[in-house]
């Protein structure tokens, strides 16, 4: 075992790399135990913010329990409602990864497919998939989820729409970010679809999409991958951001940005922690995402070590 | 007389993550004023890390572990960082591989050589560009102050190297490092350049260390020369000795795999073992049933015609034309005519050789054959039936499998993410060649053993193996599609001679055996020559002149492929030239 450790640790170049980058450890830590929080938040949390019968308005605003007036059975405080606010901050997490990662993979498969095509192809297909880009990429974020969520709202029915709501969120969050990996999947399938091997394989006669999938896509994983990460944080951000304006998750099931939302009312009165907390979470998890992707990014591009 | 530059007992170790990696070890080398000394090996031999130790510039992490670097008497490794940079440039200047990028295309020849002849001293800009004048006059540039004011672009790849050597000529340098020089260039124009660095170590006393690969420009211009291997001095000594005598098996090894212009061998012999040793259980793991026979027995039992049926593939009248974007919406294109009225005929089991420069069409003529490129106009003709050109050629197209190709570089003719014997068995499982996967392994692990892999090899990625053995890779590829007929397209151009003679051999001993027709696309004659029984030569897309390669080799017909003939730097030229 030690052994195996000892030469993997040496044979594996990014193993290497990321025993050799403290930065890069404290994130992955970091986004490991956001991860965790998330997945195992009923079993770790003392109540759940969700159940409207588990907490009580007479519990509202109890600061910090280290604080005067604080409850121990409240480890950071109480929200306007009586909330736990580590709970609901656990929860919120899960939710907002949920989201993050759902719209990321959505974006992921829907850009990288156009991506690919278009710069296999290349000619007028490529052409009305870039300038469709290009309008996307001209539309703000909030703006296209404000959008999509408009839409919904107009065409479904409320009670439905309600249901459908973190849906409709993950596809506008999802809207938004499919560009980069179709500009990212495009300019790499230029590089390699010039390269012998994709030649080998057009002579034979295979079938364009047996090229596309099996020779050239695993090529171009890598800066896909560096786009994932970096774009993992901006989803959360987004849905955070659309949660604060009021259209994102139902009232009901907290989300980060929506006990921001809440907090902020509460920031000059006192009650700081509704606030504090909830955005240190929300930081210290893009940061860690962001360092991953710069990390990935450093071992995936040998000119920039 | 003092030496100019003496290194003496250096190495120069970088640590990697397997541990330190001696680069070079106890180099020994002394030069004289006006001396030219060649240092000659296959990549990886530690060449460019000399001439990074004797700059001062090994990259980081490596370091000079021991040994002395002295130019005219003084300690090159007692300077700090500020003197060594005022005494690069200054007494010591470099020559790089590719003219293309060592000079800076946003800036014209005069603002580059300018400022480098005042960043080093105090003349005014009259007074240097004066200067810049009379080395460019010196290098060999016609109407130098007119073409003094263009961009490097506008200038041939001959021109920008010997405005490359102006530049290093600016600071008076007593000694100049030339990285290859000429092997970015075309064979007349590698004459030409290695002429001016004859003269300029006459006339002006400047000591070269010349670093390359090819044993026949060492041949033809060095004084002395110093043979490396894996960071290790095999031999040294005046060239005309080590090349006429040489001592050291490495030294006979390596010239024995050069090809011979003037002879055509059978076999290459006397070939050192190059590749790493591989363990005994590397060699041992077999899929059974799995052997190089069963893979020759299976490749022989396609149904295939006989040798003497006429010819397997001919061309006529090909014109390729590529365009450019229009230059406004409703232009005519500009065209640039790739190939004109090219037409050839490779005989069955017989080997044409296509031998072109760069920008001759010779990759061109491979592509519209195997369908990458549609022609313009011309037919081609494949075992007496039309080819659909271009894409107009069926996915289903039985030429597909009949007609295959070997890459030039091997570093991206194979993908990197795929393993093997996904790589291999993919032809055979495109064109239904083996029934089951177990078929199709014992099929890819018994022509892995004709190539002379070892059958492991299947297990593994591209990555894990060198060049030469990438190419065996990509001609078992080739192989296992049965194929009648071979295109080639530079195969050996990318690896070290020692590795080109045993991919030669490889592929002779393929085509004595299974009677295939190759299509064998070169720049080099000496390894046409090898390899051909017919010979095309093509220059600016147009047919020169073909024919029965011995006929061609003794008395081309062509102006232009008896200058190829004369330019063609070879072993012989020692003995002609006799200097040294």
């Amino acid at each position: 075992m030690l052994t195996w450790w000892r030469r993997v640790r040496v044979e594996n170049e990014m193993l290497y790399l990321f025993l050799r980058r403290p930065v890069a450890q404290l994130a992955a830590l970091a986004a490991f135990l956001s991860i965790m929080g998330a997945l195992f938040a009923p079993l770790i949390t003392p109540s759940n913010p969700y159940d409207l019968a588990s907490f009580d308005i007479l519990d509202s605003f109890l600061p910090p329990a280290w604080s005067d007036g604080g409850d121990p059975r409240f480890i950071i405080g109480t929200d306007d409602q009586g909330r736990d606010l580590y709970s609901s901050i656990l929860y919120g997490t899960r939710l907002s990864l949920l989201i993050g990662l759902c719209s990321v993979a959505f974006a992921a498969v829907l850009g990288t497919a156009l991506g690919v095509a278009a710069g296999y192809f290349g000619g007028r297909f490529d052409a009305v998939v870039m300038r469709i880009a290009d309008v996307q990429l001209s539309l703000p974020a909030i703006l296209t989820a404000l959008l999509v969520d408009g839409v919904a709202r107009g065409l479904l029915p409320r009670q439905q729409h309600e249901e459908l709501l973190l849906v409709v969120l993950t596809v506008a969050i999802a809207l938004s970010l499919w560009v980069d990996f179709a500009r990212t999947a495009r300019a790499s399938t230029f590089v390699e679809r010039n390269k012998e091997y994709v030649q080998a394989a057009e002579i034979m006669g295979l079938h364009p999409i047996r090229i596309m999938a099996v020779a050239i896509l695993p090529n171009i994983l890598g800066p896909l991958m560096v786009i994932g990460t970096v774009d993992l944080a901006v989803a959360i951000l987004l849905e955070a951001t659309l949660s604060f304006l009021g259209v994102g998750v139902p009232a009901d099931q907290p989300s980060l940005g929506t006990l921001i939302d809440t907090g902020k009312d509460y920031m000059f009165s006192g009650e700081w922690w509704i606030v504090i907390f909830p955005a240190a979470m929300l930081i210290s998890m893009i940061i860690a995402v962001n360092l991953l992707g710069d990390f990935f990014r450093a071992v995936l591009n040998p000119r920039l070590r | 007389m003092e030496d100019l530059l003496t290194l003496r007992d250096l190495s120069v170790v970088y640590p990697t993550r397997f541990g330190p990696f001696t680069a070079i070890e106890g180099i020994n080398l002394t030069l004289q004023k006006g001396e030219i000394h060649g240092l000659v090996g296959e990549s990886g031999a530690g060449k460019s890390t000399i001439g990074a130790a004797i700059m001062g510039l090994i990259p980081a992490p490596g370091y000079i572990a021991q040994g002395q670097v002295h130019l005219d008497g003084m300690d090159l490794r007692a300077l700090d960082a500020k003197a060594y940079h005022k005494l690069r440039g200054a007494r010591i200047s470099m020559i790089f591989q590719d003219p293309q990028t060592s000079l800076n295309p946003l800036l014209t020849i005069e603002d580059q050589l300018v400022e480098t002849i005042r960043q080093h001293t105090d003349q005014t800009r009259t007074q240097a560009r004066d200067k810049a004048i009379a080395l460019l006059q010196e290098t060999g540039i016609h109407d130098a102050e007119a073409r003094m004011a263009e961009y490097p672009h506008q200038f041939s790849g001959g021109m920008r190297q010997r405005v490359v050597i102006a530049l290093a000529l600016c600071t008076e340098p007593d000694l100049i490092i030339a990285d290859e020089p000429t092997t970015a260039l075309d064979v007349a124009i590698q004459k030409q350049i290695l002429q001016l660095i004859r003269r300029l170590a006459k006339d002006r006393g400047i000591g070269f260390i010349l670093i390359t690969h090819d044993i026949g420009v060492i041949a033809e211009i060095t004084d002395s020369v110093t043979v490396l291997r894996g960071g290790k001095v095999m031999e040294h000594g005046q060239t005309a000795q080590v090349l006429g005598r040489p001592a050291h098996s490495y030294t006979r090894a390596l010239m024995a795999a050069v090809p011979l212009l003037d002879k055509r061998l059978v076999r290459f012999t006397n070939i050192m073992d190059s590749e790493p040793k591989l363990s005994a259980p590397e060699l041992s793991w077999k899929v059974a049933g799995a052997s190089a026979e069963y893979a020759s027995d299976w490749l022989l039992a396609g149904d295939r015609a006989q040798a003497g049926d006429g010819p397997v593939l001919q061309v006529r009248d090909l014109d390729v034309t590529f365009y450019g974007n229009r230059p406004f919406a409703f232009g005519a294109r500009d065209g640039f005519k790739a190939l004109q009225s090219v037409s050839l005929q490779v005989d069955r089991g017989k080997v044409l050789g296509v031998i072109g420069e760069s920008g001759s069409g010779k990759s061109t003529l491979a592509k519209a054959i195997v369908g990458l490129v549609r022609p313009s106009a011309g037919e081609i003709t494949f075992e007496g039936a039309p080819l659909p050109l271009g894409r107009d050629r069926a996915r289903t197209h039985p030429a597909r499998r009949k007609i295959q190709m070997v890459f030039q570089d091997p570093y991206s003719s194979l993908n990197n993410r795929r393993r093997i014997e996904q790589i291999i068995g993919e032809p055979l499982r495109f064109f239904g060649l083996a029934k089951t996967r177990a078929d199709r392994r014992r099929l890819v692990a018994s022509v892995l053993d004709l190539v002379e892999m070892p059958q492991r090899a299947m297990l593994k990625y591209p990555h894990q193996f060198s060049g030469g053995q990438r190419q065996r890779i990509a001609v078992a590829r080739a192989l296992v599609a049965r194929p009648e007929f071979l295109i080639c397209d530079e195969p050996t151009s990318a690896l070290d001679v020692s590795i080109q003679a045993q991919i030669l051999n490889l592929l002779k001993d393929l085509q004595a055996t299974f009677g295939l027709s190759i299509l064998f696309i070169s720049h080099n004659l000496a390894v046409v020559r090898q390899m051909a029984d017919d010979v095309a030569v093509l220059r600016r897309g147009q047919l020169q002149e073909s024919g029965p390669a011995e006929a061609f080799f003794e008395a081309p017909q062509a102006e232009y492929s008896r200058q190829l003939l004369a330019e063609t730097p070879s072993l012989a030229m020692l003995s002609a030239t006799g200097h040294g």
